[in-house]
C-alpha cells in the first residue's frame, strides 16, 4: 500500500511539474505569438519584398502584380489619368414616325435649327409655336440661348460668344456654377470610381450632367430601397404602424 | 487507509488517521488532477466543429509567412467547403506612407443608402439580416446630436426638414475598442484602419460596447450568403467570411483601398458625397477639402480622433 501510494505521489508531483512547465512555456509562446501578431505589420514593412512575395506565391494571389515591391520603385514613373466622362456628342432627335422603309431614324439639332430664325428671348417651352414643348424647364430664368448656340445648333456657347462642343459642356456649366467645378476639380464634388491611388490605376469621374439634367438640374429625390435589419429596431412594420398613429394624434 | 478502527478522540476522525506524508499526497494530488483539468479544458471545445488547424490556429498562433500562406490557404478551402464559391483570400498589408481618411459631404448626402447596400454586398454579410457596417442616420435639421436621429426612415428622401448623417467605423486614431479587447484581437494598422482577427476573436463584445458610434458588428450566427452572391476578392482582415460569435467592422475595405481602389461604398454613392484619400498626400482630394470646407467631427469631445470627417459646402 505504501508503495502504491509513493508511486501515486511521484506521478502527482510530476504531472503537477509538467504542468507547470507547461503552463510555463505556453504563456512564454503566446506572449511570442502576440507580439510577432502586433507587429505583423512592421515585420512585413521591414521585410517589405519577402514575406509578401512568398506568400502570393503560396497562395496564388492575383494582386501580386499590384504588390509592393514593382509599386515602390515606379512611384513617380506611372501615372494613370483620371478620366472624365464626356457626352458622346450633339443629341440627335429621335423621329417620331419611320421612314418608308419602316426605320427609325434621329436627325441632328441643325436638321431644323438651321432654317429657323433663333429667337434669343425664349425663356420657356410653353411659348414654343412647334417642337420641345414636353420638356421640363427648371433651370434658373436663363434663356435656351444663354447656353445653346444660335449660330451653330449642334454646339454650344459661352457668355462671350465664344462656341464650346457639347462634349465639353463642363466648361459651360463652370461659368456659373464656378464653386462646384472647383470642389470638382478636388474630387468633393461628384462621384468617381477607380483608384484613389493614381500610381496603381485610373480613375473615372462623371461630368456635370450625368447626374444633373441641364434643364431642370436639381438632383431628383430618391427611394429608400435597402434597409439592415437591427434587432434592437424590431421589424419595420412596427415602425410604419407608430408613424401612422402618431400622424393621426397630429390631427 | 486501512486504519479504520473507530477512536474516542473527537477531533476531525478522518484525517487523524491519516500521516503528515498521507496528507501532503493527497493535497497535491488534487492540486495536480485539479491543474491537469484546468490546463486541457480548451481541449474539449476543440472537439466541436473545429478542425485541428483552425484550433492550433486559435490558441497557438504562429505567424512565419509560410503558415500565414498556409492558413489563408486553409480558409479558403473552408470557404469552398462550407459555401461552395472559389474565393482568394490575401493578406493585404499597409502601403508605406498611407493614412486612409474618409470625408462625406453632408450637404449632398440625401440618405439613398446605396452606400449601406454596397457594404452589405462588398464584405459578404449576412443576406437574411441585410447587415451592413453602414447605418445612415436621418437626423432633424440643426442639430449634430445623434440621439435625435433615425436609422428606420423609409420612402422618398431627401425630406425637406432633415439632413442624413452616414455613420461608421471612424478609425479613431485613439480606439477605445481596442482598449477595452482583453485578448488583443483588434488593433490599428499602419494606415490608421482598426482591424479585427476574426480567429483571434473571442466574442465578448466589449469592443461593441466601447465604441460611441455603433461600428462594431456580432456575428449571431453563421452568415448565409449564396454562392453566386459571394465576393471572391477577399482579405484576411476585412472581407473574407467571418466565423459565428465574432466581431466584424469597416476596414475602409482595406481589400480595396491597400489595393489602390477607391471604397465600394465610394463607388456606389450616386450623389458624390463620399471622399477617400491619403492625408499623407498633400495634394490629395481629402486635405483640399480639411483645408478648404466647415469640416465636424462626430463626437469630437470624447478624444477619440477619427479619421473621419464631415463636412457642408
Amino acid at each position: 500500500m505504501l508503495r502504491v501510494a509513493n508511486l501515486l505521489f511521484a506521478g502527482v508531483v510530476c504531472l503537477a511539474v509538467a504542468m507547470i512547465f507547461v503552463v510555463v512555456n505556453r504563456s512564454g509562446q503566446r506572449d511570442d505569438s502576440r507580439i510577432t501578431h502586433d507587429a505583423l505589420a512592421e515585420h512585413d514593412v521591414v521585410a517589405k519584398v519577402a514575406p509578401i512575395d512568398s506568400q502570393a506565391d503560396g497562395t496564388g494571389q492575383e494582386f501580386q502584380p499590384g504588390s509592393d515591391a514593382p509599386r515602390v520603385s515606379t512611384t513617380s514613373a506611372t501615372q494613370h489619368p483620371i478620366i472624365i466622362r464626356k457626352p458622346s456628342g450633339p443629341p440627335r432627335i429621335e423621329l417620331a414616325g419611320t421612314d418608308p422603309q419602316g426605320r427609325i431614324g434621329s436627325v441632328a439639332c441643325s436638321t431644323c435649327h438651321h432654317v429657323r430664325k433663333p429667337n434669343l428671348e425664349n425663356k420657356s417651352p410653353a411659348t414654343l409655336d412647334e417642337f420641345h414643348q414636353g420638356m421640363t424647364f427648371n433651370h434658373g430664368s436663363i434663356a435656351c440661348y444663354a447656353c445653346h448656340n444660335p449660330a451653330d445648333s449642334d454646339a454650344l456657347r459661352l457668355a462671350d460668344g465664344t462656341k464650346v462642343a457639347y462634349e465639353n459642356v463642363m466648361t459651360l456649366c463652370s461659368q456659373c456654377h464656378g464653386k462646384q467645378a472647383e470642389s470638382f476639380a478636388h474630387g468633393a464634388h461628384g462621384g468617381m470610381n477607380g483608384h484613389w491611388d493614381l500610381t496603381r490605376g485610373p480613375q473615372m469621374k462623371n461630368n456635370c450632367i450625368d447626374c444633373h439634367d441641364p434643364h431642370a438640374p436639381s438632383y431628383p429625390k430618391m427611394i429608400v430601397g435597402f434597409k439592415p435589419k437591427d434587432r434592437f429596431n424590431g421589424p419595420l412594420s412596427d415602425d410604419h404602424h407608430h408613424e401612422g398613429a402618431e400622424s393621426h394624434d397630429d390631427h | 487507509m486501512t486504519t479504520t478502527e473507530p477512536t474516542t478522540n473527537p477531533s476531525l476522525p478522518v484525517l487523524e488517521n491519516f500521516s503528515r506524508r498521507a496528507a501532503v499526497k493527497a493535497g497535491f494530488a488534487t492540486l495536480g488532477a485539479g491543474a491537469f483539468a484546468a490546463a486541457i479544458s480548451p481541449l474539449r471545445q476543440a472537439a466541436k466543429n473545429t478542425s485541428a488547424a483552425e484550433f492550433m490556429q486559435t490558441h497557438y498562433t504562429e505567424l512565419s509567412p509560410e503558415q500565414k500562406a498556409d492558413v489563408l490557404a486553409r480558409l479558403e478551402t473552408e470557404t469552398k467547403e462550407k459555401y461552395n464559391a472559389e474565393v482568394t483570400i490575401a493578406d493585404d498589408r499597409p502601403i508605406p506612407g498611407t493614412k486612409f481618411v474618409y470625408a462625406i459631404n453632408l450637404s449632398v448626402c440625401n440618405g439613398n443608402g446605396k452606400c449601406v447596400e454596397a457594404c452589405h454586398k462588398e464584405n459578404n454579410h449576412d443576406r437574411d439580416t441585410n447587415q451592413s457596417y453602414i447605418r445612415v442616420i436621418e437626423m432633424p435639421k440643426g442639430t449634430m446630436d445623434m440621439e435625435q436621429g433615425s436609422t428606420t426612415y423609409s420612402g422618398a428622401v431627401p425630406k425637406d426638414d432633415k439632413f442624413y448623417l452616414p455613420v461608421q467605423c471612424q478609425q479613431c486614431d485613439e480606439p477605445p475598442c481596442v482598449d477595452v479587447c482583453p485578448v488583443k484581437a483588434t488593433w490599428k494598422e499602419e494606415d490608421g484602419i482598426v482591424v479585427v482577427d476574426y480567429n483571434w476573436c473571442i466574442g465578448c463584445r466589449y469592443c461593441e460596447a466601447a465604441c460611441p458610434y455603433h461600428a462594431r458588428r456580432f456575428n449571431w450566427k453563421k452568415p448565409e450568403v449564396p454562392a453566386k452572391e459571394l465576393n471572391p476578392d477577399q482579405s484576411y482582415l476585412s472581407n473574407r467570411i467571418r466565423p459565428v460569435g465574432v466581431v466584424e467592422k469597416c476596414t475602409y475595405c482595406l481589400h480595396r483601398t491597400r489595393r489602390g481602389k477607391l471604397p465600394a461604398c465610394l463607388e456606389a454613392c450616386p450623389t458624390g458625397a463620399r471622399v477617400f484619400g491619403n492625408i499623407l498626400d498633400p495634394n490629395s482630394n481629402i486635405r483640399w477639402i480639411l483645408e478648404h470646407k466647415r469640416v465636424y467631427i462626430l463626437k469630437e469631445e470624447l478624444g477619440t480622433k477619427p479619421a473621419f470627417f464631415y463636412y457642408f459646402d
